[in-house]
């Protein structure tokens, strides 16, 4: 019996084992404690707050889309944080898109509608690239999942800006931020007073509460699919255990008759 | 009874038709069904039956997720975010075949590992040990150009270094690595090639998983007495009684596989395949993926080009030389008390290669890579052959029958030597 | 029973080459007690079950994905279109009929006797209130999907002043009604609407 519980345990460990070399890579190299922020899709039962949700896309149309563009995205997803097909039309419409060419060969633009691509800041890389220091604004569409820390880093890179500690130096057109890796970072601090986004909701918008929200928003634009996922997850995992019971008792009913018609000396 | 027809005993007189012209019916029940197997297997004897279906579901997601995918540079990485978007249960699809990649190589070093410990490769089943030595490698060259297909920084990057690899190669190496490419870099050519062999590949593993099954059901299964079967009652037909053992397998896997997907779909991949593939800058970090990181840590551990990836590649192919290695005729580590630790420690040792392999190539961890390595490639060529002539292996019980029945009662157990693990399931 | 119970399991390899199994040492599923039929047949369904759920995924990603329904929609500038004349546009992957009636080819659409046609509509069905001019349909011929001829003046359009389809040799009329050959329906109309007189936006 022990020797069978030894086997088992080494199983086990080694299954176990099996998955720690990704995790301890997970952590990183480079030490930077990122600190926790309290997000409403954390855990197993944890849902985007809609209203957070939409909040943050007000701060990314506001702030964020002037050089960041998410162009995974389009209008129509904007459903999924519970905007209305109506709300999402009268929203698209605010933008102009290119669309074309038209009969006489020429791209136009026209207002946007709801089956469009988010419109983005800049025609191409190399525009993008031009109009800010040669840095390339990095598109959000996946970018908590495209990070380590996913929105706890976005959330800590929005509020991580200050003043370089002494000996630092930072090179021209730089900035100092505590969770970047390498601490100098092309963006200027996008969010750095209150009230700098009107919140329709009432709701104080604080750097703390823009970089919360606009966080929310974009792990909700990384992972849409995240709460119908956990959802068939949890009862993906009720199926198997009962099902789990039922082979079980199969099983050992089965094997029940082998150990009766051999019984033990 | 007509001339040339099967001598079926079918009852059922269509499948009875069929059957006596295609025996295909005959061939389940008697490979599937009443195929005599050894009465003690214990839970490690479920990864076969594990790897078989979970070779299933990933060429079932494969073929579907490939009806959506575009293998072109211009519109890989947007055609898997649409897959993850705008198609239906595309997330579900693309989770389950990554993680599925996982989820084989768990099972797989699993089954492998069961090998190694109860001494499944030893004669008469050698040249089963050695086909299976093959899907691994092949499974290996298709979870690699799989990774590729998102075409993320981790996909090129990855791609970059490995088939740099064969740069290596004296004289022809850059042509051969040039002809890999089908450029002078890894460019829209190599995702198309890789696509097409990412595709084709798994047929060919399904093939040769037959070949892999033929054989042992010519030799039959290894038992973890590593003692073969004498007679009837060391048997017991594999269903109902090994299809309801692996049954009980398959709900693990699955809940271990479902945990993986639905919650925690990313914890095994890299953050840096979610950025579009970039020629221009290389990731601080690169690593392969996890199941690699032990042979990639071999790589590391020589600092010289060729002899890293000569020592990879050994490491691969001394497993097809390992019958003849270890010449002990005692199969099982069971009854080998110093083979059994030694090779206790290799699967510590072979955990701590994964683990260096994920760090940076700095020390202390090439150190310890080098120590690693070397003790991986020791049990084979010094341990093993070694402990085969010195060992005093403990005395192997007379029948498999007398070895389960002896314990049934619960009395003291002798020297731990003919335990039945799965008594209690 | 006590006889089966005690019998060994009835596959006998005297040795490792177990070939010689014997194929009658099936175990029959009668001997066992009722709980495990039963068990087993609980087991066994509720497995059916999962894979019958499972499967969908499978089947439900080769429907239209959502990019795929969230179409966009096609605008139509008609004031270009002369009398007598059609163009064709995209819409959805296939080609869109829009076609500026003659007084003539409308009388003819209204002559006919509803009653007799195949598929019978009358020709205030086929066009929006008012707008009697424009004809709009989708140039599929609901034969076996081929783009019947017509749209360009020098194109056959059959014997009935609409559109003549030449892989079968399906007619249609100035309605874009079927009046003669295999096809079993009427051209199907697109939704579309009149954004002003001279725009329409077809989706």
């Amino acid at each position: 019996m022990r020797r069978s519980v030894s086997t088992l345990k080494a199983a086990v460990l080694l299954s176990a084992l099996a998955l720690v070399p990704a995790g301890a890579m997970a952590q990183g190299h480079d030490e930077i404690h990122l600190p926790d922020t309290k997000f409403s899709f954390e855990g197993i039962f944890g849902t985007f707050d809609r209203a957070s949700a939409q909040r943050g896309f007000q701060v990314y149309k506001e702030v964020c889309s002037a050089c960041h563009s998410m162009r995974h995205l389009s209008y129509r997803h904007l459903r999924g944080i519970g905007l209305t097909e109506g709300q999402v039309a009268a929203l698209a419409s605010q933008f102009q898109v290119q669309d074309g060419p038209n009969d006489n060969g020429e791209m136009f633009e026209r207002p946007a509608r709801a089956s469009d691509h988010f419109r983005r800041p800049f025609p191409n890389d190399a525009a993008a690239r031009a109009a800010n220091n040669g840095a390339l604004p990095p598109d959000l569409s996946v970018m908590v999942k495209a990070r380590e820390g996913g929105a706890d880093y976005i959330h800590a890179l929005l509020t991580g800006y200050a003043d370089p500690p002494p000996g630092v130096t930072i090179a021209e057109g730089m900035h100092y931020n505590k969770y970047f890796p390498g601490h100098q970072i092309a963006m200027a601090p996008p969010l750095n007073s209150e009230g700098q986004v009107t919140y329709a909701d009432e709701t104080k918008s604080t750097v703390d509460q823009m970089a919360t929200d606009v966080s929310t928003f974009l792990a909700w634009a990384a992972e849409p699919e995240l709460e119908q996922r956990r959802a068939m997850g949890v009862r993906m995992i009720i199926y198997l255990a009962i099902l789990g019971g039922l082979v079980f008792a199969v099983k050992k009913k089965i094997w029940a008759r082998l150990h009766q018609r051999e019984p033990a000396p | 009874m007509a001339e040339g027809l099967h001598d079926s005993d079918v009852s059922n007189p269509v499948l009875r038709w069929i059957d006596r012209r295609l025996p295909v019916i005959s061939m389940v029940q008697r490979e599937y069904g009443t195929f005599p197997t050894p009465r003690n297997f214990n839970y490690f004897w479920n990864f076969g039956a594990l790897a078989m279906i979970n070779l299933v579901i990933m060429i079932a997601t494969g073929v579907i997720l490939s009806m959506q995918y575009a293998a072109n540079t211009g519109l890989a990485f947007d055609s898997v975010e649409r897959i993850m978007r705008d198609v239906n249960y595309g997330w579900l699809l693309r989770y389950a075949h990554a993680n599925g990649a996982s989820m084989f190589f768990i099972v797989v070093y699993m089954h492998i590992w069961r090998n190694l410990y109860y001494g499944s490769y030893k004669t008469p089943r050698e040249l089963l040990f050695m086909i299976g030595v093959v899907i691994f490698i092949l499974m290996m060259a298709t979870a690699f150009m799989g990774y590729v297909l998102p075409w993320g920084q981790m996909s090129f990057w990855g791609a970059t270094v490995i088939t740099n690899l064969f740069s290596a190669i004296p004289v022809v190496g850059q042509h051969i690595v040039t002809w890999l490419w089908g450029g002078f870099s890894v460019d829209n050519p190599t995702l198309n090639r890789f696509f097409s062999l990412h595709y084709l590949l798994p047929f060919v593993i399904t093939g040769v998983v037959f070949l892999h099954i033929a054989a042992l059901h010519i030799t039959g299964s290894n038992n973890p007495l590593g003692i073969e079967p004498k007679g009837p009652k060391d048997t017991i037909p594999f269903h109902p009684y090994y299809t309801s053992k692996d049954s009980i397998g398959i709900i693990v896997y699955l809940m271990v596989f479902a945990i993986l997907v639905f919650f925690m779909p990313n914890y095994l991949g890299h953050p840096d395949n979610y950025i579009p593939a970039n020629p221009l800058v290389t990731p601080a970090h690169i690593v392969p993926e996890w199941y690699f990181l032990p042979f990639y840590a071999i790589l590391r551990a020589v600092p010289n080009k060729l002899g890293g990836v000569a020592m990879m590649g050994g490491a691969l192919v001394i497993l097809f030389f390992l019958p003849w290695l270890d010449s002990s005729p005692v199969r099982s580590m069971r009854f080998r008390p110093i083979a059994k630790w030694a090779f206790l420690l290799w699967s510590v040792n072979f955990v701590v290669l994964g683990w260096v392999g994920g760090k940076p190539a700095e020390q202390p961890y090439i150190l310890i890579a080098q120590i690693c390595s070397a003790y991986y490639f020791a049990y084979f060529l010094v341990i093993l052959p070694l402990l085969a002539k010195i060992e005093r292996p403990l005395p192997l019980p007379e029948s498999i029958a007398a070895s389960v029945l002896k314990h049934r009662g619960g009395g003291p157990l002798p020297s731990g030597a003919t335990a039945k693990p799965m008594e209690k399931a | 029973m006590a006889d089966v119970l005690a019998s060994p399991p009835k596959t006998s390899p005297s040795e490792p080459g177990p070939r010689h199994a014997d194929p009658a040492g099936t175990v029959h599923e009668g001997e066992g007690p009722v709980r495990r039929d039963f068990l087993k047949l609980a087991a066994g369904s509720f497995a059916a079950v999962g894979v019958g759920v499972l499967a969908w995924p499978f089947i439900h990603s080769m429907n239209p994905s959502a990019d795929v329904l969230a179409l966009s929609s096609t605008d139509v500038e008609l004031a270009p279109i002369a009398e007598g004349q059609a163009i064709t546009v995209m819409w959805r992957g296939k080609p869109v009929f829009v076609r500026h009636r003659t007084a003539k080819e409308i009388q003819e659409a209204r002559s006919v006797n509803v009653g007799e046609l195949r598929d019978p509509a009358p020709d205030s069905a086929r066009v929006k209130p008012g707008k009697d001019q424009w004809l709009i349909v989708i140039g599929v011929c609901t034969h076996l999907g081929c783009v019947p001829l017509g749209q360009k003046p020098t194109d056959p359009r059959g014997d009935y002043d609409g559109w003549f389809c030449p892989c079968h040799g399906s007619h249609y009329d100035t309605a874009g009604r079927v009046r003669r050959g295999p096809a079993p329906l009427n051209l199907a109309l697109p939704t579309y609407a009149f954004t002003s007189d001279t725009r329409v936006r077809i989706g």
